[in-house]
This record gives structure tokens, C-alpha cells and sequence, in this order.
């Protein structure tokens, strides 16, 4: 059953109260390596809310129409997976043509989403909280939304620790894990607004 | 039917109409039409179908750019200098890059695709390399371990190339050898010869190229060839040259004298010093007596340095350092200064460039072809 959520308040929790990095811990890797740098956290943010939003709405559209008719839900994985990489390699391809300035902008990282975790994540949760197409969409908008928002914050929250005086210990990646957990606190606040899941 | 066949069904057509979607999207994507490269300052234009790297574009046009790890970005090998503006430095150049070359505009020639028109420039000797189909002339043993190979150019049928350069031998798969060997080798023609490259070869035991020349090419066979490459050759100057060579190390002053003497350079001075054993390993001696009573500056002295009895030698003997030295500080005044030609095994030539610099010549006057 397609639960009756307006899509404007899914769109706006998957941003702020269920964000897919800091309640669903996903897409960690890159959140972490990543936002050692503000520039590169911003492309990497963008990437992942384009691709997300067209993957979510494609392999929305491939469960419901190929997947389920040919009773062969349990291949979601694999298939998934197959239509990111697509969708990865036709976006690279176009937006190399269209614009030589995004492309730059997004670099690497357009290639290094097709493993990110959070992508496929948000194209399970769709598939298994049986949201329609365009609840789909919103969702996936907003959590690509949600993880930019996330790693730009910690991009800025790194910088700021990098003049601090952390302890030998900590530095690098376990202070940036501890600050991450104050935000996964900070973003659960969100929740006493609007709670969707 | 079963569900065993419908799963990598459905898989199998869902990843082959993906793959027909990318291929549909890279044609229309990536066609660029016809663009033109220009290549220094316009010594050459080539119109090409744009889409590619510039390094695939360029030796399908007939420029072959040094790549080894043949177009991954990973060597570095394939630098070249874009002048106009094909967007900023890709992450996947920027590793092999200097922040010089990045300021001077180099790029690897694999990573930057021809969207559209551009200007590059590429060394002067990239642009004459090239593959060149050829027959074996004639080989002739000079000594009795090296042999003069001489091979008729058909596709492409002219050479140009500077007197010293080198040009590898393509040499096939033979005996226990699977794969194709390249070795290089200094051309011992004259570049007025434009249809033929001449090499010196010496057998070197256990050599992949060297034992294919000596035991497997025959007259007539075709044979390919790549180049001209290298740095060796001679310096415009004034000073006087002094050349040192030994073995196979004759083949580049051969043809870099040779190029001299038909362009009428005879006003400049030259020392040829040639080191042998002893006499069975000297050859070319009536050439350059007949050349030097034609030419009254160049000198050419060879020198053994085991002699046997039967050799009746009697020009210079001892080790080519010695004779080079004692020349050096007793016969060959330079007014207008010297410069060092060499070419034979290292340890020759470090033996040779020490007597050089404690003989006023500077290191950066020092010219060598080393091989191993």
C-alpha cells in the first residue's frame, strides 16, 4: 500500500528529520573523505542529488513495470545497481557536451557514485516503503538534498576544527566521526517538527 | 517458464538496451564533426573526425606521440603542448604534471579529447616518426661480428632525418621470442639518402634483436621501421669536433661526417677517434682514408688496443682514452673551441667524457649515444 504522505513533507523530512547520511548512516565513506574540502564536498553534493533524483524515478519505473510483472523482485539489487551505472555514464557523457564548466565542477566524482551507498539506499527505501512515482521523486530530491546539506556542514565544521586543538588521538577521521555523531543529534531535533518515518 | 531462465532474461536484455542507450547517446554526444589541428604554427594541418584523444586522432593521422601505457593515463609519457583552449587541467592529468607545465599550457595528449579546432606543437622530431614498411636491401658483414643492413624505404617512401638520429627495428616474432621487439639503433646512412636507412649491427649474444639480424634476416624479406628519433647530432657551432667511437658506435658520426662532407661543411675541424681491438674488428678504413685526402680537416685516427702480429698495424695502439688524451693535449689545437661526440658502451663514454673535461671541454660541450 502507498502510504498517504503529501510529497512536499517527505520531500522536506528526507532533507532535515530522516536525512539519508545522518539517521540511516549511508554513503559514509565518501561523506568522510570527502569533506576534508568545502569545494570538492560542494560538487560531490551536487552529483549525488542529480544522479539520485533520476535514478530514484528510473528504477522506480523498472521495479513497477519490469520487476514485479516478471516476479522477480528479489533481482533489485543487481538491477539497481545496472541502471545507476547507466545513468552515470549517459549524465557524464552529456554533461561533458553541455557544459565543460559543471563537468569540471563535478569532476571525479560524477564515476565514484555509482558505489555510493546512499544512491541505491534511497532506491530500496522507495521500493520498500511503497512510495509512487512521485512521492519517489521528492524522496530522492530531498535526500540528495539532504546528503549536500549534510556534507557541506561538516565540510565547514572540519575547517573549523582544523585550527583546533585536537588531541593527537583524534585527529583526522575519529574527531570527524565523534562531530558527525553531535550532528546525527543535532538533525534528530528536526524531528519534533514534522516526523515521517 | 521457469524462473530460472526469466531472471538472466530480463538482466540480460534490461543491460543490453542500457548499453544500445550509452552507445545511441556517445554517437550523438560525442560527434563533433570535422575539426582541424594544427601542429606548429601550422607546418602541418590535419582535418580529423573530432570526439577522440588527441593522442588516438594524431596516430591514426600518422604522428605517433611516445605513449607506454598506450592511452590510460598512467605513464605520462604523452605530453604536449595545446595552445589554445581545451578547458581546464583534468584530475586525471593533474597528477602528472609539474606546475610548470601546467603554466606552460602541456597536456597529456590521451586525456584531452578534439572537440574542436586546436593548435599544438610537438617536438620537431615527433612530427618525421612514423612507421615505415620496408625491404631488406643488402647486409653486408663489415667486421666479423657486425653487419651493415640496408633497407629500401616503400610506405612511406622518403625519410627525413637528422644525421645521428636513431630508428628502431620492429623486429618480429621468431624462435622462443612470442611477442614484437623493439630496439633501437643508429642510422649509419646519410640523410641525403631518402630511400634508405642504413644501421650498423653488432651481434651481441643473446640479444632478441641483434641475433634476429645476424641469424634470421635475409635479403629481400620486408621489414618495419620506426622513427627518427633522438637528440644526438651536430651542434651549429665553430669548436672543433671531436668524435670518439667504437664497434657499432661508428653507425651515427658516420652518417653525421658523411652529412658534413656532401653540405660542404669541411671548413669545421674533426677528430674521429676510432678504438678497436685489434684488427678484424676495424672496417670502414679505406672510406675515411679516401674521405680525409678530400677533406684536409677532418682526422681520422684508429686506434687498437690489443694488436696481434699479423696485423702489421701501424697507426696508433693502446686504449682509445689514452690515444684520445694524448691527442688531445699535443696535437689538436682549438682555437675556436671544442665539443665531444660520442658514441659506443657507457663505460666507454664515461671513461672518455672524464679525459674530455680534464681536456677544457664542458660537460654540457659533451655529446653521447650511449647503449647498453
Amino acid at each position: 500500500m502507498t502510504p498517504d504522505i503529501n510529497p512536499f513533507v517527505l520531500f522536506f523530512a528526507s532533507i532535515f528529520t530522516s536525512n539519508i547520511l545522518l539517521s540511516n548512516f549511508l554513503g559514509m565513506c565518501s561523506f568522510i573523505s570527502v569533506s576534508k574540502d568545502i569545494k570538492s564536498s560542494n560538487g560531490l553534493g551536487m552529483a549525488v542529488t542529480f544522479v539520485m533524483t533520476i535514478t530514484t524515478a528510473l528504477n522506480w519505473i523498472v521495479y513497477k513495470y519490469l520487476l514485479i510483472p516478471f516476479n522477480i523482485e528479489y533481482l533489485k539489487y543487481i538491477v539497481f545497481i545496472i541502471v545507476i551505472a547507466a545513468v552515470v555514464q549517459i549524465l557524464e557523457m552529456i554533461i561533458e557536451r553541455v557544459s565543460m564548466n559543471l563537468y569540471m565542477a563535478l569532476g571525479i566524482f560524477l564515476p565514484l557514485i555509482t558505489v555510493n551507498c546512499a544512491i541505491l539506499g534511497v532506491a530500496l527505501f522507495m521500493q520498500l516503503r511503497n512510495y509512487n512515482l512521485i512521492q519517489s521523486v521528492f524522496f530522492g530530491f530531498g535526500s540528495g538534498l539532504g546528503w549536500w546539506l549534510a556534507i557541506m556542514a561538516l565540510a565547514a565544521i572540519r575547517k573549523k576544527v582544523d585550527k583546533a586543538p585536537v588531541p593527537a588521538a583524534l585527529k583526522g577521521p575519529g574527531i570527524t566521526l565523534i562531530i558527525i555523531g553531535f550532528m546525527a543529534m543535532a538533525f534528530i531535533g528536526f524531528s519534533g517538527m514534522l516526523s515521517v518515518q | 517458464m521457469s524462473s530460472v531462465l526469466i531472471a538472466p532474461l530480463v538482466i540480460g536484455i534490461l543491460s543490453s538496451v542500457l548499453a544500445a542507450l550509452i552507445a545511441v547517446i556517445d554517437g550523438i554526444v560525442n560527434n563533433y564533426g570535422e575539426v582541424n589541428i594544427s601542429i606548429n604554427k601550422g607546418r602541418k594541418n590535419v582535418k580529423v573526425k573530432g570526439g577522440s584523444p588527441l593522442l588516438m586522432t594524431l596516430s591514426e593521422e600518422g604522428i605517433f606521440i611516445p605513449s607506454a601505457c598506450g592511452g590510460r593515463g598512467s605513464c605520462g609519457a604523452c605530453k604536449v603542448k595545446v595552445l589554445s583552449d581545451v578547458g581546464p587541467v583534468l584530475p586525471t592529468e593533474a597528477p602528472l604534471l609539474t606546475d610548470e607545465e601546467i603554466k606552460s599550457n602541456i597536456r597529456l595528449s590521451c586525456q584531452i579529447k578534439v572537440k574542436s579546432d586546436i593548435e599544438i606543437e610537438i617536438p620537431e622530431e615527433l612530427f618525421s616518426a612514423r612507421q615505415f614498411k620496408t625491404t631488406v636491401e643488402s647486409i653486408k658483414n663489415v667486421t666479423h661480428d657486425i653487419k651493415e643492413v640496408r633497407f629500401r624505404l616503400e610506405n612511406p617512401k622518403e625519410v627525413e632525418f637528422k644525421a645521428g638520429q636513431y630508428a628502431q627495428l620492429v623486429v618480429p616474432p621468431y624462435g622462443k621470442i612470442k611477442d614484437i621487439t623493439q630496439r633501437a639503433y643508429s642510422i649509419s646512412s646519410a640523410p641525403s639518402q631518402k630511400n634508405y636507412l642504413e644501421f650498423l649491427i653488432r651481434l651481441v649474444p643473446g640479444g632478441i634483436a641483434t641475433t634476429y639480424v645476424h641469424q634470421n634476416l635475409k635479403e629481400g624479406q620486408k621489414f618495419d621501421l620506426v622513427g627518427p628519433f633522438g637528440e644526438f647530432y651536430k651542434r651549429p657551432t665553430k669548436a672543433d669536433m671531436i668524435c670518439v667511437a667504437g664497434g657499432s658506435g661508428m653507425a651515427p658520426l658516420k652518417s653525421i661526417i658523411y652529412d658534413m662532407y656532401e653540405n660542404n661543411e669541411t671548413d669545421r675541424n674533426v677528430w674521429y677517434f676510432f678504438g678497436a681491438r685489434s684488427l678484424k674488428d676495424i672496417y670502414y678504413l679505406d672510406e675515411f682514408k679516401k674521405l680525409e685526402e678530400k677533406w684536409p680537416n677532418l682526422h681520422f685516427v684508429p686506434a687498437l688496443s690489443e694488436p696481434s702480429e699479423e696485423d702489421n698495424w701501424k697507426g696508433e695502439t693502446g686504449l682509445i682514452t689514452d690515444v684520445l688524451n694524448k691527442y688531445l693535449k699535443e696535437r689538436i689545437k682549438s682555437p675556436n673551441g671544442r665539443e665531444g661526440y660520442l658514441c659506443g658502451s657507457p663505460g666507454m663514454i664515461n671513461a672518455c667524457i672524464n679525459v674530455m673535461t680534464s681536456n677544457e671541454i664542458s660537460e654540457d660541450k659533451i655529446y653521447y649515444d650511449k647503449f647498453a
